[in-house]
């Protein structure tokens, strides 16, 4: 043991260029496979899969790289996709009170894609901002329990809020225009989707490799050591929260515009375990595992569709097989075999 | 040298011709519900209703192809959006058919107007699909909530229940349900005491029943469907609310749900639907042939019916189109030009904002001991003709018929 550390600091040390250099091949092939896939893979399930892929590594952020298990993810998802599509479709604010009948009230139309977009993240991180305040005070299962519990509250606001239209959820949203470019062809709207999927991928990494990010995996390591260290660890929490509630929105605003919906299955509960299912999946703490098992899941969800409820039971063997089997998840055993970080 | 390039050119013009006006191969969707509350009523039952459709329009003899497809929304309109995007887009549906849940029916209505492909809807029941929502590409075929609560509200004024209180489901559906009943209701004199929202698919109904018998209103009147319905007559019945003096108006039931409480519950109950199995001659030949093959035994809901009925109507508007064009909108607009006539409904017409004209009926849940057996469960109380059953289109508000 004591001649294994120096051993293995001293391999982390030459590790650490090559890490850069694995990153840059593997991010490069993947965004040469995402670039030629919509021509091969109908590009609205791709689109899909590219959401869900920014909001399990938005999640994996916070699970991952500081150790926070958020059980009310989807709440940021969803209402920040209630959001965008609202303002893209309609375009109003109303807070007129429903008793007095009096308050501010905007009309403004339908907004353009990327200001709705923008508008959804602000509300999520916003949402975040709360959530996280009250959240992060506690840990391991009461943590979970907190942001679960606020985020049932978020899903019957949006059951019973008039701009969300309950069960109906809002429906065709148009996608409007970027730069002049008509969205609502599939093959312009995959791209528009995609350079979002890849700066959100892009900004996580940067987050993950900068010294915040260290401070942040020093915390997952060892919270008590990192205040000793004169670490304000509360406060690089609600950060890295509200971080992660804004990517969140931001991959379930573009959703919302790219799905032309926007409705209760995003803010659901069992969203916010779909979500922990992709990121153990596809690795948990690797940068692109999220990415691979939101792939796998919605592949599932898709192809497995004529089999109807059943594909809970087969989503939930999965589970079990994956954790049983390869606890660190598809790109975790890879990494592990090939002895990079991915 | 030239002839044989001017007989290749000529030959090779004609053969696109004739792929183009002989396109006969139709593909058949049925979104549907499949495992949950609407199932029964619609769900595989509603494919084999488009399957026989298929089989007995005649057309696979004269060399057509015809291919029914199911699939489950799951009560969901993002999902049931996300299917039908994909039916039309990869696997080149040119039809999908029933659709319960008015929710998932308005979503995939706008979604078939954008592809223009056609939407012939018989499980939703929201009177918006052929008013404010109206699309060229859509036709309502069995039954809407106004043609519900113009018959059963009527009746019920009319027979004395003038004070109302609604147990509605939350959504599309339940709300365009109980707006038409109520404006019945007040129409003929009533008055609505009070209402209450239930989110879709509830296990317990206690709360909303207990709110509907301090309502001290005569009628309970129940703007739900399916297994909604069925969970609140029965729990209805556990409260004893009959005894208490109020009844309950069920103002969407199906055979099924009749089926499901079982006559002892169900009894006495009135309420409206467009088709039963036990008309006449010819809704018992096809409801006997969709008994041998469907799960269970089971007689056919007049949403699978329906679900036939408009499918046949469907393959009769391509034959005298004399192949499948891929244009929704002119399908659509040569389905309304003719005039329709099959076993389920009979003769009628379809009108301009895409609703199917048909009469429909009033029925009385039969008592234990007038029935005669398994599915022989109504009693015909009135029949309200054709042209009085729906909303006038002028009424509707359906930007299709200023044009």
């Amino acid at each position: 043991m004591s001649a294994a550390a120096p051993a293995a600091a001293a391999q982390a040390a030459i590790a650490a260029p090559d890490a850069a250099r694995d990153f840059r091949i593997a991010f490069a092939i993947m965004t040469a496979l995402l670039i030629a896939a919509p021509f091969v893979v109908y590009p609205v399930f791709l689109m899909q899969a590219l959401c869900f892929a920014l909001f399990a590594c938005a999640f994996n952020l916070l699970i991952g790289y500081v150790g926070l298990l958020s059980f009310g993810h989807a709440m940021f998802m969803g209402f920040a996709g209630y959001i965008a599509a609202h303002l893209a479709k309609v375009g109003s604010i109303d807070f007129t009170l429903p008793l007095i009948g009096v308050g501010p009230h905007w009309r403004f139309g339908p907004l353009p894609p990327l200001v709705a977009i923008a508008a959804g993240v602000v509300c999520s991180a916003l949402l975040g901002l709360l959530v996280g305040a009250l959240a992060i005070r506690r840990q391991g299962i009461y943590f979970a329990m907190i942001t679960l519990a606020l985020a049932q509250m978020v899903y019957f606001f949006c059951l019973q809020a008039p701009f969300t239209h309950g069960e109906d959820g809002i429906q065709s949203v148009p996608r409007g225009k970027l730069l002049g470019i008509d969205l609502s062809v599939d093959l312009s709207m995959y791209f528009f989707v995609l350079a979002i999927f890849l700066t959100g991928f892009l900004l996580i990494y940067r987050i993950i490799h900068s010294p915040f990010g260290e401070v942040l995996k020093a915390i997952r390591e060892n919270e008590a050591r990192a205040v000793s260290l004169g670490y304000s660890v509360d406060r690089y929490k609600l950060a890295a929260f509200v971080l992660s509630a804004a990517l969140s929105g931001l991959a379930g605003a573009t959703k919302s515009l790219a799905m032309q919906n926007a409705s209760l299955t995003d803010v659901h509960w069992s969203m916010s375990g779909e979500v922990v299912l992709m990121t153990l999946i596809g690795g948990l703490g690797t940068i692109f595992g999220p990415v691979v098992g939101a792939f796998v899941i919605i592949a599932m969800l898709q192809y497995l569709s004529p089999f109807g409820q059943w594909v809970t039971i087969m989503q939930g063997v999965i589970f079990v097989v994956c954790v049983l089997a390869f606890r660190r998840g598809v790109i975790g055993e890879l990494a592990a075999v090939w002895r990079k970080s991915l | 040298m030239r002839l044989t390039t001017a007989t290749a050119i000529a030959a090779l013009t004609l053969g696109a011709f004739g792929a183009q006006a002989q396109d006969k191969t139709v593909k058949i969707g049925n979104l549907n519900d499949m495992s949950s509350l609407y199932a029964d009523i619609g769900g595989p039952g509603s494919t084999l209703a488009a399957q026989m459709a298929a089989e007995d329009s005649g057309l696979v003899a004269k060399g057509w192809k015809i291919e029914v497809i199911g699939g489950d929304h799951q009560n969901k309109p993002d999902v049931g959006g996300s299917i039908a995007r994909q039916w039309y887009d990869v696997d080149n549906v040119d039809l999908i058919v029933d659709t319960p849940n008015s929710g998932v029916a308005l979503a995939v209505s706008q979604i078939t107007k954008d592809k223009n492909r056609v939407f012939l809807n018989s499980g939703a029941a929201s009177s918006d699909l052929t008013g404010k929502a109206c699309s060229p590409n859509t036709i309502h075929w069995t039954y809407d909530t106004y043609a519900l609560a113009n018959t059963t509200g009527k009746a019920v004024v009319k027979a004395g229940g003038d004070s109302w209180f609604f147990l509605t489901s939350d959504y599309a559906f339940g709300h365009a349900l109980e707006r038409d009943t109520e404006a019945v209701v007040l129409a003929s004199g009533g008055k609505v005491a009070g209402k209450v929202r239930h989110p879709l698919n509830t296990p317990d109904f206690s709360s909303f029943l207990l709110q509907a018998q301090t309502s001290k209103a005569k009628i309970i009147g129940l703007a739900n469907a399916g297994g909604d319905t069925t969970n609140s007559i029965k729990q209805a019945s556990e409260f004893g609310i009959a005894s208490g003096g109020q009844q309950l108006a069920a103002l969407l039931l199906f055979v099924n749900d009749v089926h499901a409480l079982g006559l002892n519950v169900a009894q006495g109950l009135t309420f409206t639907e467009s088709f039963y199995w036990d008309l006449n001659e010819q809704t018992r030949g096809f409801s006997d042939r969709f008994a041998k093959r469907s799960k269970g035994g089971a007689k056919p809901s007049m949403v699978q019916a329906g679900t036939y009925s408009a499918v046949l109507h469907y393959l009769k508007a391509l034959e005298a189109l004399g192949g499948n064009p891929k244009d929704g909108a002119k399908v659509v607009a040569k389905m309304k030009e003719m005039p329709t006539d099959d076993p389920i409904f009979g003769k009628g017409t379809i009108r301009q904002d895409g609703r199917k004209i048909h009469p429909v009926y009033l029925f009385e849940v039969k008592k234990p001991a007038e029935s005669k057996g398994p599915w022989d469960y109504y009693k015909l109380k009135a029949t309200v003709p054709a042209d009085e059953a729906f909303r006038p289109m002028k009424d509707g508000g359906c930007p299709l018929v200023k044009g």
